[in-house]
């Protein structure tokens, strides 16, 4: 038994060395914290960001995110990254309410504080120097009229991650700009679980002709997949919030009519070499940063899916 | 157990020598009755833990504002975890408290926006909902005797769906509450559930620089926050009602052998219901807290929970099999718990080994823990 312990303890303290970077180098230090679970292919888009740009700007970056969409958690890791006093904090902003206590503590420790991907309302009023982002409500404006145009009437609006207002605002946004009937379909972010409830809404309401998924790895692939299962490819548009390989796939193929890109490298990108150069030479942009709307229709879809595999797009 | 026959010759008053000879009036040592407490493998766990930080940790983990960071989500899932190790010594689980954080957090948060109920109001309210949502599940689990694995099980997805429904029919379409703001309420209430205790003492420490402050002078950490307070307060409240009161010797039965139990006249209906309804009002707590904290609620309140509640509970010496366990020990699981959570984030490892790096943790904090139970115990 005690050897056995000892192995243990002997090959997590491996563990812990084979992982621990070579040297923590001393030195600007940029502490990313989103709501982004780490197994999102979005949000790892924005991960390879914050890691290229703080490559390129040769500043330490830390990438931190509760393991589920957890306010109260997310708002323990912010308070954790300002005790750690870094060059700069980036922050999501999902839930103003839970989370203004501890981002005005971070500007009150006198921390530059850049705000990205959401809270784009709130940024200001919490004392961020600026946000980079998307307008959510503006962005499913602009993808509802496409598909209005497009010659959509009946709407299904796919939430895979409930509870979280941005999504929300991309709701009610598709359908201001949809001017049909659009239902949400509250969804988890499981590709089985969403597959099949789309497929169920289908078969519910056979007058749905327009699907718009809030996330493209999450929400519309499977979204993509439902309507091949009911045999409706065509017939029914799928569009989508963000990208993924699978998804640009479906659009070069016809499958999916376009994806909204935000283009969250550069959420995840311009936040750290914003704070790099502010640590550096006190520079910063004077007003916020719009990263998207992008719609990637057929003809632009061949050139975005290699850099979409790559994490990239 | 095997009764010897005392031989008919024998009838006279055994001398005093022999009554000592029964193992179980043996006088051990207070060295052996401390090992042999449930908690004591926890808190090696803890020191096991704490020590991994020391060591590759940023020092900013251990600073005051670092330690109070870390008890906060400690002490949100502890209040959980110690009425789960209650109600697993009593011999049941409750797989439906995640969920009923999320969905009493939306009928306090109801109660205080919509009807406008003063705030004492809304929180007694709350609980009352709670229990008898905890109550229901207690009565289904004892009449059909269907385990309550299934039972609460179906509580967590229905629990959780509600939540979902409530708040839609609440703020007309959206998954979140927001704006919901205690001010102008009772003082004393409040600050009871609300906040941060001692603000007064920390100024003044801040003032003499005793504690680190902020460039602008106001102090790293403003006072201890209320739910770290309720955590240690409910942990000390249960040790006692399981050690020293009737009710804890009927909890230890009910879970031990609820037959026997029975048997001895122990109510153990009465007790697993009340128990049943203790865990959910330990949700509704953490829920206010956390709404009041927080002026929001949304529908993926207190996720997975129950997994956590669980999981603290184990680490603090209960058995799966009911009738053996400690809330001191829950009070502990729940400090390794957010000590891990949070830690990982003063280190200098990729975020996305955190799940692997918690599993692992965790793992080794049970081994440590079950491997110190068994040494002090002789338990083969």
């Amino acid at each position: 038994m005690k050897s056995y312990l000892t192995g243990l303890v002997a090959a997590a303290a491996l563990t812990v060395a084979a992982i621990a970077p070579a040297a923590a180098q001393q030195g600007s230090r940029i502490i990313v914290v989103t709501h982004g679970q780490a197994n999102d292919p979005f949000w790892s888009v924005v991960k390879n960001g914050v890691s290229e740009a703080g490559k390129d700007m040769n500043v330490q970056v830390d990438y931190r995110a509760p393991e589920t969409f957890d306010m109260v958690a997310m708002s323990q890791l912010i308070d954790a990254a300002v005790n750690q006093n870094p060059a700069g904090l980036v922050v999501s902003i999902p839930d103003a309410s839970a989370l203004s206590a501890s981002i005005q503590k971070a500007v009150a420790a006198g921390i530059p504080v850049i705000s990205m991907n959401s809270g784009s309302d709130v940024s200001k009023k919490l004392g961020a120097m600026l946000h980079v982002g998307q307008d959510e409500v503006e962005a499913g404006r602009i993808a509802g009229a496409k598909l209005k145009e497009m010659g959509g009437k009946v709407g299904l609006c796919v939430n895979q991650e409930v509870g979280n207002v941005s999504l929300d605002l991309r709701c009610q946004g598709f359908t201001e700009g949809f001017g049909g009937k659009v239902t949400v379909l509250p969804v988890t972010n499981d590709p089985t679980d969403i597959r099949a409830k789309v497929k169920a809404a289908l078969a519910a309401d056979s007058s749905v002709d327009t699907i718009l998924a809030l996330g493209a790895g999450t929400a519309g692939e499977p979204s993509v997949a439902a309507v091949k299962d009911a045999g409706k490819t065509g017939a029914v548009r799928v569009a989508t919030f963000d990208m993924s390989a699978g998804f640009l796939k479906s659009i070069a193929t016809g499958e999916a009519a376009f994806a909204i890109d935000q283009q969250q490298f550069l959420q995840g990108y311009l936040p750290v070499v914003f704070l790099a150069l502010n640590a550096k030479y006190g520079l910063m942009p004077g007003g916020n940063v719009p990263s998207g709307p992008n719609l990637i229709t057929k003809e632009k879809a061949n050139q975005v899916i290699e850099l979409s595999a790559k994490g990239i797009r | 157990m095997v009764h010897t026959t005392q031989p008919a010759t024998d009838l006279s008053p055994a001398p005093a020598a022999r009554k000592i000879q029964d193992e179980r009036l043996k006088e051990v040592s207070l060295l052996t009755k401390i090992m042999r407490r449930p908690e004591l493998g926890a808190l090696a766990g803890l020191i096991l833990v704490t020590i991994f930080f020391l060591s590759t940790a940023d020092p900013s983990m251990f600073t005051l504002a670092g330690v109070m960071n870390i008890l906060s989500p400690a002490a949100q899932l502890g209040i959980l975890a110690i009425a789960a190790a209650l109600l697993m010594i009593g011999g049941e689980f409750d797989l439906s408290i995640g969920s009923m954080v999320a969905f009493t957090g939306l009928v306090f948060g109801a109660f205080l926006t919509l009807t406008g109920w003063p705030l004492l109001l809304a929180i007694a309210g709350t609980f009352v909902v709670a229990a008898i949502l905890g109550g229901l599940n207690g009565q289904i689990v004892i009449r059909t005797r269907l385990p309550s694995f299934i039972v609460t099980l179906a509580f967590l997805f229905i629990l959780r769906g509600l939540s979902l429904v409530g708040l839609k029919w609440a703020t007309g379409g959206s998954t979140q509450m927001r704006g919901i703001d205690a001010q102008g309420e009772s003082e004393i209430v409040r600050e009871l559930f609300s906040g941060s205790a001692l603000e007064g003492l920390f100024a003044w420490l801040a003032a003499n620089d005793l504690i680190a402050k902020f460039p602008n002078g106001t102090p790293t950490v403003t006072g201890v926050p209320v739910s770290i307070l309720w955590f240690i307060g409910f942990a000390l409240v249960a040790t006692w009602i399981l050690l020293r009161t009737r009710a804890g010797n009927w909890i230890f039965a009910s879970g031990g052998d609820a037959n026997a139990a029975r048997n001895s006249g122990v109510p153990v209906d009465r007790v697993k219901t009340g128990l049943f309804m203790l865990t959910a009002c330990a949700a509704a707590l953490v829920a206010i807290l956390t709404v009041l904290d927080a002026g929001s609620t949304d529908a993926r309140r207190g996720f997975q929970k129950e997994f956590e509640a669980i999981i603290a509970a184990v680490i603090g010496g209960c058995l799966l099999t009911g009738g053996y366990g400690s809330a001191i020990g829950a009070f502990f699981g729940a400090i390794i718990f957010g000590m891990v959570s949070i830690g990982l984030t003063y280190t200098r490892f990729d975020s996305d080994w955190f799940q692997v790096f918690l599993g692992a943790m965790l793992l080794l904090a049970v081994l440590f823990n079950n491997f110190i139970r068994r040494k002090v115990t002789g338990e083969r």
